[in-house]
């Protein structure tokens, strides 16, 4: 029969668990509000530059000889994956499913014969890609962002990226992060940021609405400078997307352990309550047996 | 008065104004250019500098940018800013020091990529107190 004294020590333990684990359920809900509002803030500059890039490549493609940052190195040799997870656990299969797509795209690409780098952002995804992969991380950032997301963070991780791709270090490279869809429901998402693909049916939709542009200085160099921006704010977006996703996971986990919690301080307060009848009832038996035999 | 141009200050971090204003005159890379009602499509990378917003002939807003892009449509003006500052909001004595502290960290740089760094950042601070100096004239 169980001690007395250790179910209810069980029970005060589960009681403060569930309270810690409902605190962590409501910040991570105005974490996440937070940063569904960042994410959205960033929705009209990424739109706007999709606008200016589509008009711009229209006009370069004609030409034939874009910057290397569209049109690639020609070869495909060498990819870096750019993998988004979150410093913190506690967050639900938010950097579980993460690294596992990471790892199917390793084996992948490696069976294919090219040769794979990675960059992680992020402690939790760093950690478990070093079990298995440890040669292949070339570079890995902590606590980004962990105040506040900001830009800069996002064009730290870019200025890596692009001082990589100028020295010849990889050809393609994708980012791996969790697209934000609903709190409950985040989409691993695997995007290709070089060479960067002009979403081919928006040049030819915009091509006859589209009013010729005068290009201040010509169409090469702008492109030259508007491509690298744009992969900031690619890897921005994704940030954002990451942080929104990571709350949202977080609040959904939270929020099973703290129902989790409950439905076990029930179950412990019924084996309590029985145990304790089942205590008073023992000792009805002896005094009255006792009393009887005299 | 004429048609007005639709202006539109975005920066990565968010979208800080879309207004109607009478004249935009935004300092493009190959020279500054005045934005009316009607200008032909045009895009443009933008030098650190500072944006006067008119209405009528009053400049009734400026604001600092640290480089970008413009894109001009007849009825649109939109400006891509990596970093945008009211002018009022800036300090003179605060970008002196970072001028100071800019030129220090180009004088200790040791490799190339470094010293361009630093002196792209060091562009936009003279940038900001040429500013200054030019709002105070007026």
């Amino acid at each position: 029969m169980p001690n007395l004294k250790d179910l209810k020590n069980r029970i005060a333990s589960v009681q403060s668990t569930r309270k810690i684990t409902s605190a962590m359920k409501m910040v991570a809900a105005s974490k996440l509000r937070r940063a569904q509002e960042q994410a959205e803030a960033s929705g009209p500059y990424a739109e706007r530059m999709g606008r200016m890039l589509s008009s711009l490549a229209a006009n370069v493609q004609d030409s034939g000889n874009g910057p290397k940052l569209m049109t690639g190195t020609g070869a495909d040799k060498v990819h870096l994956l750019v993998v988004i997870s979150s410093d913190r656990g506690l967050c639900g299969a938010f950097n579980g499913s993460i690294v596992r797509e990471a790892k199917r795209q390793i084996t992948r690409l490696q069976g294919e014969g090219k040769t794979v780098k990675v960059l992680t952002v992020g402690r939790k995804g760093r950690d478990q890609l070093r079990r298995e992969f440890a040669s292949l991380i070339v570079e890995s950032y902590e606590d980004v962002g962990r105040r506040r997301l900001g830009f800069s963070d996002a064009d730290m991780v870019a200025t890596k990226v692009l001082a990589m791709f100028d020295a010849g270090e990889f050809d393609v490279c994708s980012v791996v992060f969790n697209k934000f869809k609903s709190a409950i429901s985040q989409i691993v998402t695997v995007q290709q940021l070089i060479p960067f693909a002009v979403p081919g049916e928006a040049v030819a939709a915009t091509d006859e609405v589209k009013p010729l542009y005068e290009f201040e200085p010509d169409e090469e160099q702008i492109l030259a400078e508007l491509l690298p921006r744009n992969l900031s704010i690619q890897i921005y977006r994704a940030l954002l997307e990451s942080a929104a996703s990571e709350q949202g996971a977080r609040m959904t986990a939270m929020d099973n352990a703290t129902r989790n919690a409950g439905d076990m301080i029930n179950k412990l307060t019924i084996t309590y309550n029985r145990t304790r009848q089942a205590y008073i009832t023992k000792e009805l038996i002896e005094i009255i047996s006792g009393a009887e035999a005299l | 008065m004429a048609d007005k141009v639709e202006f539109e200050l975005v920066s990565p971090e968010k979208l800080l104004k879309s207004q109607p204003v009478d004249m935009v005159v935004v300092p493009g890379s190959e020279g500054d250019f005045g934005v009316l009602a009607g200008h032909s499509p045009m895009i443009s990378t933008v030098r650190p500098g500072v944006i006067d917003v008119y209405e009528g002939d009053r400049i009734v807003d400026r604001v600092f940018v640290a480089g970008g892009f413009a894109e001009v449509t007849e009825a649109r003006c939109t400006v891509l800013a990596e970093e945008a500052v009211a002018l009022t909001d800036l300090d003179r004595a605060a970008v002196e020091k970072q001028i100071k502290d800019l030129s220090e960290d180009l004088d200790d740089s040791k490799s190339d990529a470094e010293r361009a760094a630093a002196e792209s950042k060091l562009a936009v601070a003279r940038a900001k107190l040429d500013a200054l100096s030019q709002g105070s004239a007026h």
